[in-house]
């Protein structure tokens, strides 16, 4: 049966509704389990041991001493971690950065793992393991790496996208180039044109909650892994495939997720777990801690950009260009092609050129974070926009509502757009009261926009119908902020029926199809979707069990507000069927009740935000704070309100923490100096205002439901809308993120002539 | 390997446990009591997800050593439904959508219950700060700081029909 994705523009009786979260008694109660929470009887607790060096040759690694050690039930190197990967490079990767071979390739690099049958055991058997290191030259930032000096990082990359294929290893992994037109005629023709360069240092997704598994190998060769995971099917494929294990040998449960934010999409240690399982043939605990999770879970890129931006005078963009140089770690990654195709998704550009450039360092491998990639592009493009309207006499606001992308624009990375949310953000902040509010001295305004792309993909979704007319709803995507409350409303919707009657749950990967993980805004979405056509089938079935209690033919009932109804005259006498009656019935009219979905949900729906900030700077100190901030994002049509608000708020937040404090600060010896939430400092609760949010509904045409994700964007607007900010408070310019107070300080003491 | 034997009193009830003189209580509570409501995010005092009380007062479980709660009071997440019924805080988190992933929740709630029993009626700037010890990074804190009003609220409402009966 094909699935009818296309909008229909409904009335909606359970969806959007602020009901309570499933999930909500057992989070607020203690009682539901994350990655740390499950406990094996029997188990033991697995250790890592860690690189202390940026870059050095593992010369030898002697675990004799450790192996002997009464407690300790195994120890594992690389030599535990074969090479089954059949020459898949990317998988080779996942598995070197999940243990060293050969070469640490940054601080907090993994060489060797313990599982003993207690913490102080296990600690002092890793002090037992004597690795000898030749220390090797290091390189940590991008624009340095590039240079042609620079130490080499890994031997097998050349530079791909370069003709002719380069001979030699670089750590410019790859180059990449998107745009249309012609951006030389195009700054040609500009009155005025406005070029400047940005540097963004590396941040991490901070979730509270880190890495956690327990491990449970069994000697027939099948496991189990418990695991805090945004996707529990793509990690049983990726440790299937690296540990030899067949894929239906491996059941892979998700336990509640203590914040994932594109750092749990990546598979950083489970292997290990399962490894040292195996080999000490009893389950075990492995859990990172803090240090291990800044030091050797991907973070995002540092980055450094030239934009250039072109003009007439009436504010029509002739040409926009920009270089993207994206560090991403000790691995190659494509983060930096992912910004050179956002950098410029807002606006509607008649010429426009951006190059990426994907570059290696010896930092842990990057992963994403949150609309990876775009927030760094759009701090190099909204600030010159910025810029460029100041030079121009125009208001930001117009002169961005003058170039902005509509229906039927090219996007500078390729596709064309269908119906989009950009110029109708622009014109909500226009009318928001928030931008005629005064400002006192030291206070600033600043707005600027931002894009993600959205992603669907694989989705597999089972709802069944118990006798007494509850639904099961069983989803395969985890739910990082909500979605059973959302998937719920939507299966309520679809069924007819109240929304206290559904219960969603995360199933197993033993229980249902492969799901992709809950990546690209696509969980309610795509489970979304997926929860519909398996409404939609449950419904058919149920038609199917109503005409068979009527003794009517199956063409002659339809599905009304959550009942079978017969129609035509012939069957006037005969009263509707509630499902909850039908249910009660189907152990006689054919079993249970069930309807599936596989689907691959395609055309996601692009999304655009528009943010508002004021800050106040204090020019004595140069600390920032911001006292009031607006987001307005268009989320297609918001299912569960409360929490698209949510996920505008999170991501404004940690946007607003990336401007203003976050960094990664490595030393000269090439370790990271910050590796915890002191020196590391995310915004806390008395740094930040109430943060203000409207949501803005254009339907996603390729949704029934019109929906578009919404849980990346809101990170894409705060950098450059702070530095706008920053600027019309205290008249600095600020082009490296994060605007700490040593930074503006420096600022103003340059413009005072200091 | 010598333990230490810990005689305490948690969330009302007498608990009795043998751990190294090393171990946290955080690690304790977890790994030999089985509150797991209280969860590790850092370990070094920065992150307040496993905050209890202890006699009443407000710490980081990772920073206090079993050994020292011999005893004392300690108060968990777990310890906060009486009779079976949520606490207005724990009511006020769901009604308002204050969680999202959840994982800084119960240091949340526990944080929050320490200010209200001090100060039954705060301002936004007071609830702010006496929070600035947990992190969340999931909300941005906006729908806690207006969860914790609204219990906050409903407490003072209760406590006032209780007072007049």
């Amino acid at each position: 049966m094909g699935n009818d994705t296309s909008y229909t523009d409904q009335k909606f009786e359970q969806v959007g509704r602020r009901v309570k979260r499933p999930d909500g008694v057992d989070k607020v109660t203690g009682r539901a389990k994350y990655g740390a929470d499950a406990y094996a009887p029997g188990q033991l607790v697995g250790l890592i041991l860690r690189s202390p060096h940026a870059h050095a040759r593992i010369k030898k690694i002697d675990t004799s001493k450790a192996e002997k050690l009464a407690g300790v039930k195994a120890v594992v190197t690389y030599d535990d971690l074969p090479d089954l990967t059949g020459g898949n490079r990317g998988m080779m990767d996942i598995l070197e950065n999940c243990m060293a071979r050969g070469r640490a390739l940054y601080d907090g690099h993994a060489v060797a793992a313990v599982a003993a049958v207690d913490k102080t055991i296990a600690k002092r058997a890793l002090k037992l393991i004597k690795v000898t290191y030749e220390k090797l030259p290091h390189v940590t930032d991008v624009d340095e790496a590039m240079e042609a000096d620079a130490p080499v990082v890994q031997d097998f990359v050349f530079t791909s996208g370069v003709e002719p294929k380069p001979t030699k290893p670089s750590n410019v992994s790859g180059i990449s180039q998107f745009g249309h037109g012609d951006v030389d005629a195009g700054f040609a023709e500009a009155d005025v044109i406005v070029e400047k360069s940005y540097k963004t240092e590396q941040t991490h997704q901070g979730y509270i909650e880190p890495h956690a598994c327990l491990a449970n190998m069994s000697s027939d060769g099948s496991g189990e892994l418990w695991v805090t995971t945004q996707g529990h099917f793509v990690f049983r494929n990726v440790c299937s495939t690296l540990l030899g294990i067949d894929i239906a040998k491996l059941k892979v449960t998700a336990s509640e997720i203590g914040g994932g934010f594109g750092g749990k999409t990546h598979v950083w240690m489970e292997p290990v777990a399962l490894v040292l399982s195996r080999k000490a043939n009893r389950p075990v605990k492995l859990v990172m801690t803090r240090d291990e999770v800044f030091k050797a879970s991907g973070p995002t890129c540092s980055t450094s950009i030239d934009v250039k931006i072109g003009a007439k005078k009436d504010g029509t963009i002739t040409a926009a260009s920009a270089n993207l140089r994206y560090q991403n770690g000790a691995f190659p990654a494509n983060w930096g092609m992912i910004g050179a195709m956002t950098a410029y998704a807002c606006y509607d550009l008649k010429n426009v050129k951006t190059v990426g450039y994907d570059v290696l360092v010896n930092r842990p491998k990057v992963a994403a974070y949150r609309a990876p990639s775009a927030p760094m592009a759009a701090f190099g493009v909204e600030s010159t926009m910025d810029l460029m309207a100041g030079k121009l006499g125009m208001d930001p606001v117009e002169f961005r509502i003058k170039n902005a992308a509509k229906e039927g624009t090219r996007a500078s990375y390729g596709p064309v757009y269908g119906p989009i949310g950009i110029g109708p953000t622009l014109e909500a902040v226009k009318k928001h009261p928030h931008m005629r509010a005064k400002l006192k001295k030291n206070q600033g305004r600043g707005m600027a926009c931002g894009f993600w792309f959205n992603f669907g993909g694989q989705t597999c979704t089972d709802l069944n119908i118990g006798v007494d007319g509850t639904v099961s709803l069983t989803v395969g995507t985890i739910d990082v902020g909500g979605s059973r409350a959302s998937l719920s409303l939507i299966a309520a919707e679809e069924l007819g029926i109240d929304y206290e009657q559904v219960k969603a749950s995360v199933a197993d990967t033993a229980s249902l199809g492969h799901n992709d993980m809950t990546e690209g805004s696509r969980g309610t979405f795509s489970s979304g979707m997926a929860t519909i056509f398996a409404a939609r089938n449950a419904v058919e079935v149920m038609k199917g069990r109503a005409a068979k209690m009527w003794d009517i033919p199956v063409e002659d009932v339809v599905w009304e507000n959550g009942g079978a109804k017969a129609t035509g005259k012939a069957h006037s006498n005969l009263p509707p069927l509630t499902l909850k009656e039908i249910a009660a019935k189907s152990p006689q009219t054919g079993g249970p009740i069930a309807g599936h979905n596989e689907t691959v949900a395609d055309n996601a729906g692009v999304s655009f935000a528009s943010h508002i900030c004021d800050v106040e700077v204090d020019p004595e100190t140069g600390s920032t704070r911001v006292i009031r901030y607006t987001v307005v994002q268009d989320a297609g049509k918001a299912i569960h309100p409360d929490y698209v608000e949510g996920q505008f708020q999170g991501g404004a937040a940690q946007g607003i923490g990336w401007a203003l404090n976050e960094e990664y600060i490595y030393g000269k010896d090439g370790t990271l100096q910050n590796p915890g939430f002191l020196d590391y400092r995310i915004p806390v609760c008395s740094d930040l205002p109430f943060i203000d949010t409207e949501i803005l509904e254009i339907p996603n045409p390729n949704h029934p439901y019109g929906v578009r994700g919404v849980g990346e964007t809101s990170i894409v607007p705060p950098l450059a809308a702070i530095g706008n900010a920053v600027s019309n408070a205290v008249g600095v310019r600020l082009n490296h993120i994060p605007m700490s107070p040593p930074r503006i300080l420096k600022a103003l003491d340059e413009q005072a002539g200091g | 390997m010598s333990s230490v034997l810990v005689s305490t009193t948690i969330n009302g009830d007498p608990v009795e446990f043998a751990c190294p003189p090393e171990e946290t209580l955080l690690d304790s509570l977890r790994d030999r009591v089985g509150l797991t409501g209280v969860k590790e995010g850092c370990g070094t005092g920065d992150c307040g997800s496993c905050s209890v009380t202890l006699d009443g007062r407000l710490m980081c479980s990772c920073l206090v050593l079993s050994a020292e709660v011999e005893g004392k009071q300690v108060g968990t997440v777990e310890g906060m439904v009486q009779n079976g019924q949520l606490h207005p805080l724990q009511e006020s988190f769901i009604d308002n959508a204050a969680l999202q992933c959840g994982i800084c929740t119960p240091g949340f709630l526990v944080a929050a219950n320490a200010l209200l029993a001090r100060n039954a009626n705060p301002t936004e700037t007071e609830i702010r700060y006496a929070l600035a010890g947990n992190l969340c990074r999931c909300t941005g804190y906006d729908k806690i700081v207006r969860a914790v009003q609204v219990a906050s609220k409903e407490m003072r409402k209760k406590s006032k029909k209780t007072k007049k009966k």
